[in-house]
C-alpha cells in the first residue's frame, strides 16, 4: 500500500507529454527582462544601473529585507535600462533590461560537468552560501530557501523532506531533472541535511514516474540517511503540509509551519540549484521549464536562461498552436493564464501550458446543491462552499471561523464541483480579506 | 365539575403567570431613551451603514447619546434629516455639505483598448484578485459592476457604450458603499458643489505619462499644466497623476482647457460662451468632455490573445 495524505485530493488526467524528453538548452534571447521581484517578500534592490557591463552570473540586485533574495544576470551584456516591465499578472513591476552581447561568464562559477561529492563547508556557510546565489523555492512558492534553513528559535528539524512529486498535471521538469542529474540532486540533498544539521531525508516521488523512482533508489544507496519514498498519484501532494502528511504521517496544525513537527521541504528543482550553488559557485540564473499542451507541436523540457520572454519558448516547442485559448504559466490546476507571451520566465515558473479553445471555456454555472463533493476532495479539510457564501456575503467572521486562510488555492474544489462554481475564485478573495484583517488586528 | 375545576386551575396558573410576569417587567425593566426611537423614526431606515454606524439604530442611539450632532450626518436623509434630529433631540445640526459619489475613470471602450479577454467570474472583486484586468490600465475601472451591486439606491449604473459606471445624482446619497465595494479605488466622495458643479480629475493612473497615455486615450499624464494654471493652489500632482482638492476649488474652469489630454471633468456647467446660464443637466446626461476622438494608441497585440483567468475545466473531461 502506497503512502499518501489522508484528507482529501483528486487524481485529475496526468497529461505528462513530455515526459522521457531530453533536457534542452535554449541559447540567449536577444534581450532577457529580469524582474526585481521573483520571489515572495521583499523586491530586490538593484545595485547596477544603465550601461553597465555585466557577465552571466553578474550581481543585479542585492536582497531587499530577510526575506527576500538576489537576482544574478543571466545572460552577458549591457543593461539597457530598469524600468517597469509587464508581469504575468498584467501589473508593471521594475525590471533590468539587459541586451545580450556574447556568453562571458563569471570566472568564479565552475562550467565543468564533473560531479563534485566533498563538502567541507560548515552549516553556517552552506546558508550564507545559498543566501548569496539567490536560491528560492523553484516548485513555485519563491520562497527564498536560506529563511526555511534557519528555523525560529525553539524548533528544531529532524527531517529533510525533498518534493519531487510533481502533482500538477502536464509538468515534467522536476521528472526530467532528475533522470538526467540524479547524482547532483543526492549531493545537494547531503548538502541540505548538513545545513540543515538533520541525519534523514526522503525523497518522495509519485508512482507516475517510475523511472525516476527506479533511478533515484539505485543511486541513493550509495547516500548515507537518503531514503527514495514512492507515493500514491494524488493532487495535491505537492503541498507542503500534504507532502509531510504523506511521508511521515505528521500534521502540520492550522497556522504553523512545518517546522513545528520537525520538518523542512525542499523542492528537487531548489535542491539541484543548491548543488550548483554550493559545490559550483554557481548562482542561480538558469531553470528547467517544460512547454506542454495538447496542440504543441513538439512538448520538451527546456533548460531556460531566467529573464527569457515565453514566447521564445514556446517558438522552440514549435510555436503557438492555431486554435490556442490560453497560455497558462504554470499547471493546469494553479497555474494562472498569462496577459501575454512577452513575459520572462522567472525562478518559480515550471511550465508554460498552451490549451486550445474547447479545453479552455468556462462552463456554465449552476446552483450548489449541496452535494459536498468539494468537501470530501478538500486537501486542508476546508468546506469550500461555505466558504464561498461566507465570502459572497461578506460575513468575514464566519470566514475565518471556518479556517478560510489555511486555503492552499489548490482548486480542487472548483476542479470537482459538478455545477461549475468558481468556488476558488470566490474563497481567493475572502481570504486575502481576512487575512488583512487578522494582519491590522495584529498590528 | 370536571370541566369547572379545568377552567380554574388554568384560571389560577394563568394568573400566577400574569403577576410574575408582571412583577418581571418591573423589576428587570432596561430603560431605553424614548427619544431614540423618535430619531430612528424620522430616519430613512435604509440600514446602508453610510453613517459609519450599524444600521438605523445604531446611529439613531449614537446621536442621543452624544453631546452634540457635530460630524453626525444621515448621508441618505442629508440636511432636512438632521435638522429633525435636531429639534427632537434639542441640539444644534451641523451644517453638513452634501457629497456625492463621483466614477475618477473615463477608459471608455474606445478610449481603453483591451489588450487581453478575461472570462471568469463577471465581479470586480475577483478579477482584480487574478490580475491587472483586461487593458494596459491597471488602475482604472474593471466594468463587471460591484459598485453597481453594492449600490442600495438604484444610483449607479454601467453604461453599455463606454463600460464604466455612472452615478444618478438625483438618487445617490453618498453612503460611500459603491467606493468600499471597488477594488481599485476609483470612485471617490466628493463635495456635491453649488448647483451640482463638480470638477475632478477623472482618472487615477499612477504609470508615467507615456505608459498611460499608450493604455488609455483619456489618461491623466502628470504633466502639471493643470497645477501651474490654477490660481488657488487646488491642485496637487503626486505619483504621475492630478487630484483636485474640493475644498480649495473655486470652479474657475481653467485646468479644464489647459489638459492635453481631457482627463479633467466639468459637471453641469453651462456651455461655455454662452451667456445664459442654462438649468443644471444630471449626471447621466453629460456626455464625458474627452470622448474617445482621438484613434486608439496601444498597437494591436499578436493574433493569440491570452485570457487571464483561472483555468480548471481543461482537465474536468
Amino acid at each position: 500500500m502506497l503512502r499518501t495524505f489522508r484528507i482529501g485530493g483528486i487524481h485529475p488526467p496526468e497529461n505528462k507529454l513530455s515526459a522521457g524528453k531530453k533536457i534542452t538548452a535554449l541559447a540567449a534571447p536577444k534581450q532577457v527582462i529580469i524582474p526585481l521581484s521573483q520571489h515572495i517578500g521583499a523586491p530586490a534592490q538593484a545595485v547596477v544601473k544603465k550601461g553597465d557591463l555585466v557577465k552571466v552570473g553578474t550581481l543585479l540586485a542585492k536582497a531587499g529585507g530577510f526575506v527576500s533574495a538576489n537576482i544574478h544576470s543571466s545572460v552577458s551584456g549591457k543593461v539597457n535600462k530598469i524600468d517597469n516591465a509587464l508581469d504575468a499578472s498584467g501589473y508593471k513591476r521594475p525590471a533590468v533590461f539587459i541586451d545580450v552581447e556574447g556568453d562571458d561568464w563569471e570566472e568564479s562559477i565552475d562550467r565543468s560537468e564533473t560531479l563534485v561529492k566533498e563538502c567541507t563547508l560548515s552549516s553556517k556557510e552552506i546558508i550564507d552560501k545559498i543566501a548569496a546565489a539567490g536560491i528560492v523555492g523553484m516548485g513555485g512558492a519563491t520562497f527564498p530557501t536560506q529563511v526555511k534553513l534557519l528555523p525560529p528559535p525553539g524548533n528544531k528539524a529532524d527531517i529533510l523532506i525533498i518534493n519531487a512529486v510533481e502533482c500538477e498535471p502536464y509538468l515534467t521538469a522536476d521528472h526530467s531533472l532528475m533522470m538526467e542529474k540524479g547524482e547532483e540532486i543526492l549531493v545537494g540533498v547531503s548538502i541540505l541535511m548538513k545545513a540543515a544539521n538533520v541525519n534523514k531525508a526522503v525523497i518522495g516521488i509519485e508512482n507516475n514516474k517510475p523511472d525516476a523512482i527506479a533511478h533515484m533508489t539505485k543511486l541513493a544507496a550509495s547516500y548515507q540517511g537518503i531514503e527514495v519514498m514512492p507515493l500514491k498519484v494524488k493532487y495535491p501532494q505537492g503541498g507542503e503540509k500534504q507532502l509531510i502528511d504523506a511521508v511521515t504521517s505528521r500534521q502540520v496544525k492550522s497556522g504553523a509551519l512545518p517546522i513545528s513537527v520537525g520538518a523542512i521541504v525542499q523542492n528537487v528543482g531548489t535542491v539541484f540549484a543548491v548543488y550548483q550553488a554550493v559545490q559550483k559557485n554557481k548562482p542561480l540564473f538558469e531553470r528547467v521549464v517544460t512547454v506542454t499542451g495538447k496542440a504543441v507541436a513538439n512538448p520538451s523540457n527546456f533548460l531556460v536562461r531566467i529573464g527569457t520572454p515565453i514566447n521564445v519558448l514556446i517558438e522552440a516547442a514549435g510555436g503557438i498552436p492555431e486554435n490556442t485559448g490560453k497560455i497558462i504559466g504554470g499547471g493546469p490546476m494553479m497555474g494562472k493564464a498569462l496577459i501575454s507571451p512577452e513575459v520572462p520566465v522567472g525562478k518559480g515558473s515550471s511550465g508554460v501550458l498552451l490549451l486550445t479553445k474547447e479545453e479552455s471555456v468556462r462552463k456554465p454555472m449552476h446552483d450548489c446543491i449541496r452535494c459536498a463533493k468539494c468537501v470530501n476532495v478538500c486537501p486542508m479539510g476546508l468546506n469550500p462552499a461555505f466558504l464561498m457564501r461566507s465570502t459572497v456575503y461578506k460575513n468575514w467572521e464566519m470566514a475565518e471561523a471556518d479556517h478560510i486562510q489555511d486555503c492552499i488555492e489548490c482548486g480542487s474544489c472548483s476542479f470537482t464541483c459538478p455545477a461549475n462554481r468558481p468556488l476558488l475564485d470566490q474563497i481567493r478573495v475572502g481570504k486575502s480579506k481576512v487575512m488583512g484583517i487578522i494582519r491590522s488586528r495584529k498590528s | 365539575m370536571m370541566i369547572l375545576i379545568a377552567i380554574i386551575s388554568l384560571g389560577v396558573i394563568g394568573i400566577i403567570g400574569a403577576l410574575l410576569l408582571y412583577w418581571a417587567s418591573k423589576k428587570f425593566e432596561v430603560h431605553e431613551d424614548p427619544r431614540i426611537g423618535q430619531v430612528q423614526s424620522v430616519l430613512p431606515g435604509a440600514n446602508c451603514g453610510g453613517c459609519g454606524y450599524p444600521g438605523c439604530a445604531g446611529f439613531a442611539g449614537a446621536c442621543v447619546k452624544a453631546d452634540s450632532l457635530e460630524g453626525m450626518l444621515c448621508p441618505v436623509g442629508g440636511a432636512p434629516v438632521m435638522a429633525k434630529i435636531a429639534t427632537i433631540l434639542g441640539k444644534e445640526a451641523a451644517a453638513a455639505e452634501p457629497k456625492v459619489a463621483v466614477v475618477r475613470c473615463n477608459g471608455t471602450c474606445q478610449a481603453r483598448p483591451k489588450t487581453n479577454k478575461y472570462d471568469g467570474v463577471k465581479s470586480c472583486a475577483i478579477a482584480s484578485a487574478l490580475y491587472g484586468g483586461e487593458t494596459g490600465c491597471t488602475f482604472g475601472c474593471l466594468g463587471y459592476g460591484d459598485c453597481v451591486k453594492a449600490c442600495n439606491f438604484d444610483a449607479i449604473h454601467i453604461n453599455p457604450e463606454t463600460g464604466l459606471p455612472e452615478v444618478d445624482e438625483d438618487k445617490c446619497t453618498a453612503c460611500g458603499a459603491c467606493a468600499k465595494a471597488c477594488p481599485k479605488n476609483v470612485i471617490e466622495l466628493r463635495k456635491k458643489g453649488p448647483k451640482s458643479r463638480r470638477i475632478f480629475v477623472s482618472c487615477v493612473n499612477k504609470d508615467k505619462g507615456a505608459v498611460a497615455r499608450k493604455a488609455c486615450a483619456n489618461a491623466c499624464i502628470g504633466c502639471g499644466k493643470c497645477a501651474k494654471e490654477c490660481p488657488f493652489e487646488a491642485i496637487t500632482v503626486e505619483n504621475n497623476v492630478a487630484y483636485i482638492d474640493y475644498t480649495k476649488c473655486r470652479m474657475c474652469r481653467k485646468c479644464v482647457a489647459v489638459c492635453p489630454t481631457g482627463a479633467i471633468h466639468e459637471l453641469n456647467f453651462p456651455p461655455r460662451k454662452e451667456a445664459a446660464p442654462a438649468a443644471p443637466k444630471s449626471a447621466a446626461d453629460v456626455q464625458p468632455v474627452a470622448s474617445a476622438t482621438k484613434a486608439p494608441v496601444a498597437e494591436t497585440k499578436n493574433e493569440v490573445v491570452p485570457q487571464a483567468t483561472e483555468v480548471k475545466e481543461e482537465t474536468k473531461k
